[in-house]
Order: structure tokens, then sequence, then C-alpha cells
């Protein structure tokens, strides 16, 4: 059964607040019990506390499925990449170099790769994936484009991405601004790479001396000096 | 320009070149990315697969058929007299050697005029079975082997193969083996 076609995954990144719900709801699954399929990442770590989940975009063409040699990465008719299949995948690893997201990952105690399959055993039902149905702050969504233009007036999905001369259009939209949407409605993440963030001016506000609370005193009485214990 | 694009959603993935599926190499129908593709084609090579399986089947059964007419063909040695019947008390048995020198046999006298005669290499590992025509069977000592002196069939141990048998015509109060038939069941 595929998954319906009115429902899509958004992922809306500046509403991540890193709370790992995504993580820890993905790894109860059954089918690949304590490990995740979602990678929380941080943009920045050096200068940002900003986290950004990375689940698979499930391209249209998917490289992925292009590199492997072995055959074993197929997508189904609804657009979901399915992860390895178990019997072909000879972990090989050229899916997880070549995926322009950095979704796949090789597991080489069991010689296989696994990746998110937008949780295809509840997707494929109309339920939301599990990182879905857990993100407290809607940073992961899966649903109609009706109820996302409700739920984000300010911005729009977008799902053609530009890496260097490659395009890539995917299964899964980004929440893009709507201001730099209209721009360019494509997000060109090798010229997000070169991005620096603007230098900014934190005015830092300064309390008089005076003003401030008295620190206590190292030698000041014990005020529970009295308390039976 | 109709806005509507109408594709087949089991055929949407292209190559990175962008060009049309018969412009691509032929490799790209072997591995195809749609899942629903590499069904059908898995589906093709199945019905391949019982092809082929059924004709190594039918040329099997021609294989069986030249082997056991080879064999039939084989056997047909040349008749050797073996011993006069009142050399052999009934319960008695005799060593001889047919259709070469090489070729160890037992010759056992089970009643009056039941006279049956095996290949005396077990068909285990080819140890020389010791007849016991008293108690019916022919004993291998190696692993204790055991077989039926009246058939020639494994009762116990590990063959699994009954002895192959020589066949017997007697002459003239002379005993003479015409042949061998080597049995698998």
């Amino acid at each position: 059964m595929p998954k319906p076609s009115d429902l899509h995954f958004f992922i809306d990144p500046h509403r991540c607040i890193g709370c790992q719900s995504c993580v820890q709801a993905c790894s109860e699954c059954d089918t690949h019990r304590g490990q995740s399929m979602i990678h929380l990442e941080y943009v920045d770590r050096a200068e940002s506390v900003q986290t950004v989940p990375v689940v698979c975009m499930h391209c249209h063409q998917p490289t992925c499925a292009e590199v492997g040699p072995a055959d074993a990465i197929k997508r189904t008719s609804d657009g979901v990449v399915q992860s390895a299949r178990k019997p072909r995948c000879i972990a090989c690893g050229n899916c997880a170099v070549a995926c322009p997201f950095g979704v796949p990952e090789v597991y080489a105690d069991r010689q296989i790769m696994m990746k998110c399959d937008m949780c295809y055993d509840r997707s494929s039902v109309g339920r939301k994936p599990m990182c879905a149905t857990v993100c407290p702050s809607q940073a992961l969504f899966f649903g109609t484009f009706e109820e996302i233009a409700r739920l984000r007036p300010t911005s729009v999905p977008v799902n053609e991405f530009q890496f260097g001369r490659q395009t890539i259009s995917t299964e899964v939209y980004m929440m893009v601004p709507r201001t730099a949407a209209g721009r360019a409605p494509v997000v060109d993440v090798t010229a997000a790479l070169a991005d620096a963030p603007r230098p900014r001016t934190i005015p830092l506000r300064l309390i008089p001396a005076d003003a401030r609370q008295p620190a206590a005193a190292a030698d000041a009485a014990d005020p529970y000096a009295d308390v039976e214990v | 320009m109709s806005t509507t694009q109408t594709f087949d959603r089991d055929d949407i993935s292209q190559a990175p070149d962008g060009q049309p599926a018969d412009r691509q190499p032929a490799w790209r129908q072997d591995f195809p990315i749609d899942a629903a593709q590499d069904q059908y084609l898995v589906r093709r090579d199945f019905m391949k697969f019982m092809v082929l399986t059924s004709l190594a089947f039918t040329a099997g059964q021609f294989w069986i058929a030249a082997t056991d007419w080879w064999r039939r063909r084989g056997s047909a040695t040349p008749p050797a007299r073996i011993a006069a019947a009142t050399d052999l008390p009934v319960g008695g048995a005799l060593l001889f050697h047919y259709p070469g020198p090489s070729d160890p046999c037992v010759l056992m006298r089970l009643g009056e005029s039941d006279f049956v005669a095996f290949s005396q290499k077990c068909t285990h590992l080819s140890c020389a079975v010791i007849p016991d025509p008293g108690h019916g069977v022919l004993r291998c000592p190696c692993h204790e082997g055991l077989f039926d002196a009246r058939s020639g069939r494994p009762l116990a141990g590990p063959p699994r193969r009954p002895l192959p048998e020589i066949q017997l015509e007697t002459r003239g109060g002379q005993i003479y083996a015409t042949g061998t038939m080597t049995r698998t069941v």
C-alpha cells in the first residue's frame, strides 16, 4: 500500500529546539531497534546551539540508488526511497559517501546500510512518521499542503536543492521563509556553505556597581546553624 | 499548456543526465531504481529460472537413461563358472572373483537350490563384507554395517545402498555368474 499522495513531509529547521525527541522516538522502532535513522545535527556548533533534524529527503533522482553497485536501494511508486534491501546490500558505503544530505549510514557490525524510509510501515497507511508524531515544536510535520499553509503563513515549502551543478528535487519539503523563497525557489546549498554569519553587535547593559546585590560575605554567620538535622 | 502533468508514478525515475529511457545504456534497464520495475525484472528472471531448471531436469532424465544404458551394456560380461553346486553345503559361503580378478564376490547357499551372490565390497567405504548365512546377513566389520543375505539391502550401520548383486545361472550342476546388477536403492 503506497503512501497517500496528498500527505507530505515538511521540515521546518528553524523551529527545531534540539530536544532529541525525534531521535529517541526513531530509535524505539522495532525494525531498527536502538538505532536512530534521524540525525540531529548542529548547524555550526562553534557559533550556535541551533540544531537541524536530518531525515531522508527521498530524492526524485536518488543519488544513493544511482551509485549502489548491488542494486539494493529502490524507490517505491509513492516516491519513498526505501532502505537497503537486506539480501542485496553489501555495505560498500557508496551511498553514504554520495548522498548530498548525508543520510545513509553503514553499520559495519551487521554489514548493512540503514536509512530513514519515512516510517514506511506507518506512512503507507496514512499515519505520521514517528519523528513527526513526537516533535513538540512541529519542526517535523507530516500532512497536507493546506495544513502547512495554514500553520506556517510566513513560510513556503521548497523541494528543490542546488548542489553545485546538480539540482535535486525531493519528496520531502523544506520550509523556507516566504521572502527568501520569493527571490529563488531553490535552496542553494553550495552557496550557503560559503555564507558566514553576519557580524552582529550585541550590546551588554552595564549595571552600576551600587545597584548590584551585595555578595554574601565569607565570614557571615551561618543562617542554618540552629537547624537540627 | 496543461498544468496537470500525468505520468506513471511507477516510472518516475530519471537518469542524472536527464535523457529519456530509450537513450540510456542497457544496464539501466537491468538495474532500475523504481521498485515496480525491479519487481518486473525479478518476475522475468523467475521465469527464466523456471525454464532453465525444467530444462536441467529434462537433461538429467536423459543423463540417467544414458548412464543406465551404459551400465547395462557394461555389465554384459561373459559368464564365468564359480563352483559346482555340490561344493557348497546349505548355509555355506564361498569367495570368488567376478567379473575381473580384482572384484571380490561372495556366493551363499541359503537353501537346497537357493544360491545368491553379491559383491563383497561394502557400499559404505568398500571394506570386505563377511558372509553369515546362518543368520541371514552379511556383516561389514569396519563400521558395523549389516546387509540382508537374501536381497543385499542394507539393514543397519552407515551403508545406504544395497550390495551389487551377481546374477547366477545353474547349468548341469555348475553355478555360473552371468552379470552384475548395481542398484542404487
